[in-house]
């Protein structure tokens, strides 16, 4: 099938960046311990802090860098190209294409999310748990659950970004939006700190904004914040997100198409 | 560009400019002798194992090129022609062989050679990518310390020239090919230099900008004396530049002479392609060619490279409903490779 | 014999040869700074939005630190205005690195595809055109934010002021940022042999200012001692700073070593141009 295809090529370029791969997994790692270092001062200062005991708290931390990549939290994953492509004009051979722009993006994300993941997170996830106090579940299901969980964070980030990719149709410098997605992804998704020790109403919100899918909810999955049924709500609340923000994507997408097709490339 | 003969000019900087080594410029303004550049890679052998090997990029080439002179170097992909540019621009640094550009030695004084020196290399552009033309044209200036009287003098030559007028206030990266390759020979002679390297200056023009390019070189080297050193895939840039060629393949040096001589130790051939009403038995009897492919109403007839297309044509057209036709160079890698079959027969 | 003349004629140009090149260097780092300045400044909303941004994004950091002390009191033991000085300090020096030569670390994207010749075709130094490229004024955004953070902290710090004191402020800050300079500049180099490798460098820059944001007392000893003695970020601020607050240097140091700042950074331009040199030398006699 074509989009198996696009996402196994992405897989397979991204995995021939070794060195990238490995001064990434180091940065991942570094970082890691700083935070972790930072979590365990705080967390002995205050136990319990958000619901977490200090193990959950180092995990969320290790996680948090495992995850890195993959959703795309820092970087613009592979988006910085299709904004290329938009800008350069190349995007009107793409629309001609008999395949659909939103879903090739996807598949190729998803290709480079999964080699991420494994060849950026694996790492630093285990030093992570071999230097410091872990909250790693045995049970095979929360696994499960925390890989699907991943895979819907991993949907809703590159949804994010494609909207974001897309309006360089409209503006000229992308950079500046570009900037403020970044922002609003490292602060929302829980990746300067866990969301559930924000305050008050504030809290509240940022928990229930799309960001949180890419780091918050698959955390809490891994950690077994949720019982059964909460578990279910929490891939539902990403799910919701994801399809709410695919179809935004769509709808921009026919739009700028349109403006395309005008203006004759 | 200096109008003037090409005593005045390039002479005059010789004189304030004595050369730091206490060579002076001996035979030719560009001397090799025996130049070497060997490269070790790492090739994968096998799943775990590399091995150290040893590859002759350039492998002892001598040659000599006197002041003004325009020569092409040529040679397939690979053939060590960058390296060379490189090493002669003290880029790389030889690993063996003597190298001397205006008595300078590039790899010791590279900074001091490049006053001295244009480079314009095809595939990538020494102008300022997210800046406007005229900016990076300024900052050649402030850079090369071009006196400013100079400076406008050259600019505006080339913007006539080249027309670059209204290319100037437009950032490098919105330019197209031809474009910024007009916008990176100008900025290459802002700073009168005595040597021009060109890497494939042509490359990927159409033809309006090839012919364009090449008429504003002859004219540099006429007019000011600069030596000009052109790289290229495109046998009529060479035809139409240089009266000297240099041929390189695998790191050697395998002819140094006249165009023609090249064409005769090649025997290289051009293609008359014509098209005619409809598809008819390939086409004979025209003195000096042969139909080498027929192809539906489209027919390919070889004739010797030396010789004019005119009498082919006439030929063909004479005996032959003709709806169309063009000629085809022939092409380096062709030409090169018939050297070769000419050299080892028996 | 020739030869052994031009050698001996090089060494006693020497030392003159090097001023020049430094004054060529730093011209050249002018004409081209003052370049990309000029035509930030042509588009001066996008210049004022991308600083804004680069404001708020580099504050994440301090906002993660008030969060935290929406909790708490004191972290590994200091206070709040005391962690805000480190932060303040830590960011200063490194948005001071950053602003002067940030776009280092796309040196190896040059090597890559080949624009690193055209650098060496100028008849300018090499450093100064990788140093200038694409200079940024909007890390002025950075800079501007640990700024007021740390002059917050040094309004809410209990400190006896002396003019010592004083000035050890701008000089920890100006040191860090030299030190912070040469690991830049270590981190090119490396590129010269591994282009792909311009993230270890963010471990160290932008890795190593957040460590330096908070307390030595957070971490376990042999990270604080190989960021003393290995990669001498805490001559940055966290050496000179313990000794401005009055608190005991984990490691148990003597107190001098508080003042090496500016040894440890001339020490590190050293290390810095030395490891430059050797990369440029690799890459001109490799070719990449």
């Amino acid at each position: 099938m074509l989009y198996a295809a696009v996402a196994a090529g992405s897989f397979r370029r991204y995995a021939t960046y070794r060195i990238a791969t490995a001064s990434g997994v180091f940065t991942n790692t570094v970082f890691g311990f700083i935070i972790a270092y930072t979590y365990t001062a705080l967390w002995t200062a205050r136990p319990h802090l958000g619901g977490y005991d200090l193990p959950q708290a180092l995990t969320y931390a290790w996680t948090g860098q495992a995850l890195l990549a993959a959703t795309g939290l820092l970087t613009g994953g592979g988006m910085d190209e299709l904004q290329e492509r938009i800008r350069n004009g190349d995007i009107a051979v793409d629309l001609h294409r008999p395949a659909d722009l939103q879903l090739w993006w996807l598949a190729a994300d998803l290709g480079r999310a999964a080699f991420q993941l494994i060849g950026r997170g694996l790492l630093p996830m285990a030093v992570g748990t071999l230097a410091f106090p872990s909250a790693l579940p045995a049970s095979a299901v929360t696994w499960l659950l925390f890989l699907v969980s991943v895979a819907l964070g991993v949907v809703v980030g590159f949804a994010l970004r494609y909207l974001v990719a897309l309006t360089s149709f409209w503006l000229l410098d992308g950079a500046g939006v570009s900037l403020v997605a970044m922002l609003l992804c490292m602060f929302c998704s829980g990746m300067v700190l866990p969301l559930n020790v924000f305050p008050g109403a504030f809290g509240e919100v940022v928990r229930l904004l799309p960001w949180s899918s890419m780091l918050q909810v698959p955390a809490d999955v891994l950690l077994g914040v949720h019982d059964g049924t909460g578990a279910a709500l929490a891939l539902a609340f990403q799910a919701g997100w994801a399809a709410v923000l695919l179809a935004a994507g769509r709808l921009l997408q026919s739009v700028a198409t349109r403006k395309v097709v005008v203006q004759g490339g | 560009m200096r109008v003037g003969t090409r005593d005045t000019a390039p002479g005059a900087r010789r004189q304030e400019e004595p050369d730091g080594t206490g060579r002076r410029e001996e035979h030719g303004f560009i001397e090799l002798d025996g130049v070497e550049k060997v490269f070790h890679v790492r090739r994968k052998a096998g799943r775990l194992r590399r091995v150290r090997e040893e590859v002759r990029a350039v492998d002892g080439i001598s040659f000599s090129v006197p002041r003004g002179a325009m020569v092409g170097y040529i040679g397939p992909n690979g053939a060590g022609k960058s390296t060379t540019v490189k090493m002669l621009t003290g880029i790389l640094v030889p690993s063996g062989g003597r190298l001397r550009v205006a008595g300078i030695d590039p790899a010791r004084e590279r900074t001091r050679l490049a006053r001295r020196v244009g480079v314009v290399f095809g595939q990538r552009t020494t102008l300022w990518w997210d800046l406007p033309l005229k900016d990076s044209y300024e900052l050649v200036r402030r850079m090369y310390r071009v006196p400013e009287a100079a400076y406008r003098r050259n600019l505006e030559r080339c913007v006539e020239l080249l027309d670059l007028g209204p290319l100037l206030p437009v950032p490098v990266r919105q330019l197209s090919l031809g474009q910024r390759m007009r916008g990176d020979i100008a900025a290459a002679l802002l700073h009168d230099p005595e040597v021009l390297y060109l890497d494939e200056p042509t490359i990927g023009l159409d033809v309006i900008s090839k012919a364009k390019v090449r008429g504003f070189l002859r004219e540099v080297n006429a007019e000011r004396g600069t030596t000009v050193l052109l790289t290229t895939h495109d046998l009529t840039d060479i035809e139409q530049l240089c009266r000297r060629v240099m041929v390189i393949d695998h790191g050697r040096l395998v002819y140094d002479g006249g165009l023609d001589g090249l064409h005769a130790v090649g025997r290289s051939e051009r293609t008359l392609v014509v098209d005619l009403e409809r598809e008819l038995p390939p086409i004979e009897g025209v003195p000096g060619a042969r139909t080498v492919k027929v192809e539906g109403p489209r027919q390919w007839l070889a004739f010797p490279a030396a010789q004019s297309a005119a009498p082919v044509v006439s030929a063909v057209a004479e005996r032959y409903p003709l709806v169309d036709l063009s000629v085809r160079e022939p092409d380096i890698e062709d030409v090169i490779s018939r050297m070769y079959a000419g050299s080892t027969a028996p | 014999m020739a030869e052994d003349g031009a050698r001996a004629g090089a060494a006693v140009r020497g030392f003159g040869g090097v001023a020049v090149r430094i004054g060529e260097g730093l011209r050249a780092y002018g004409l081209i700074v003052a370049m990309w300045v000029r035509s930030t400044l042509a588009y001066r909303t996008s210049f004022l939005l991308t600083a804004l941004g680069h404001f708020a994004a580099t504050g994440l950091d301090f906002l993660a630190i008030l969060l935290m002390f929406s909790h708490i009191t004191a972290l590994g033991g200091f206070t709040l205005p005391e962690v805000a000085f480190l932060y303040g300090t830590s960011s200063a020096a490194l948005g001071l690195a950053d602003l002067a030569l940030g776009s280092m670390d796309r040196l190896g994207s040059r090597v890559r595809d080949g624009t690193m010749d055209v650098l060496l075709v100028r008849p300018v130094p090499v450093f100064a055109q990788v140093a200038a490229d694409r200079f940024a004024l909007r890390r002025l955004g950075r800079i501007t934010q640990a700024a007021l953070v740390l002059g917050w902290s040094l309004t809410r710090v209990e400190v006896a002021w002396t003019p010592g004191k004083v000035l050890l402020v701008p000089l920890m800050v100006l040191c860090g940022a030299v030190i912070f300079a040469a690991v830049f500049t270590v981190g090119a180099a490396f590129q010269f042999v591994a282009q792909d490798a311009a993230e270890v460098q963010n471990s160290f820059t932008y890795g190593g200012s957040t460590l330096l944001q908070y307390p030595p007392t957070v971490f376990a000893k042999d990270l604080v001692r190989g960021v003393t003695f290995i990669v001498p970020l805490a001559f940055v601020n966290w050496l000179p700073a313990l000794r401005l607050l009055g608190r005991d240097d984990p490691l148990g140091l003597p107190g001098w070593v508080d003042f090496l700042g500016p040894v440890v950074a001339a020490l590190m331009c050293g290390v810095a141009g030395l490891a430059w040199r050797t990369g440029l030398r690799n890459y001109r006699s490799t070719g990449s």
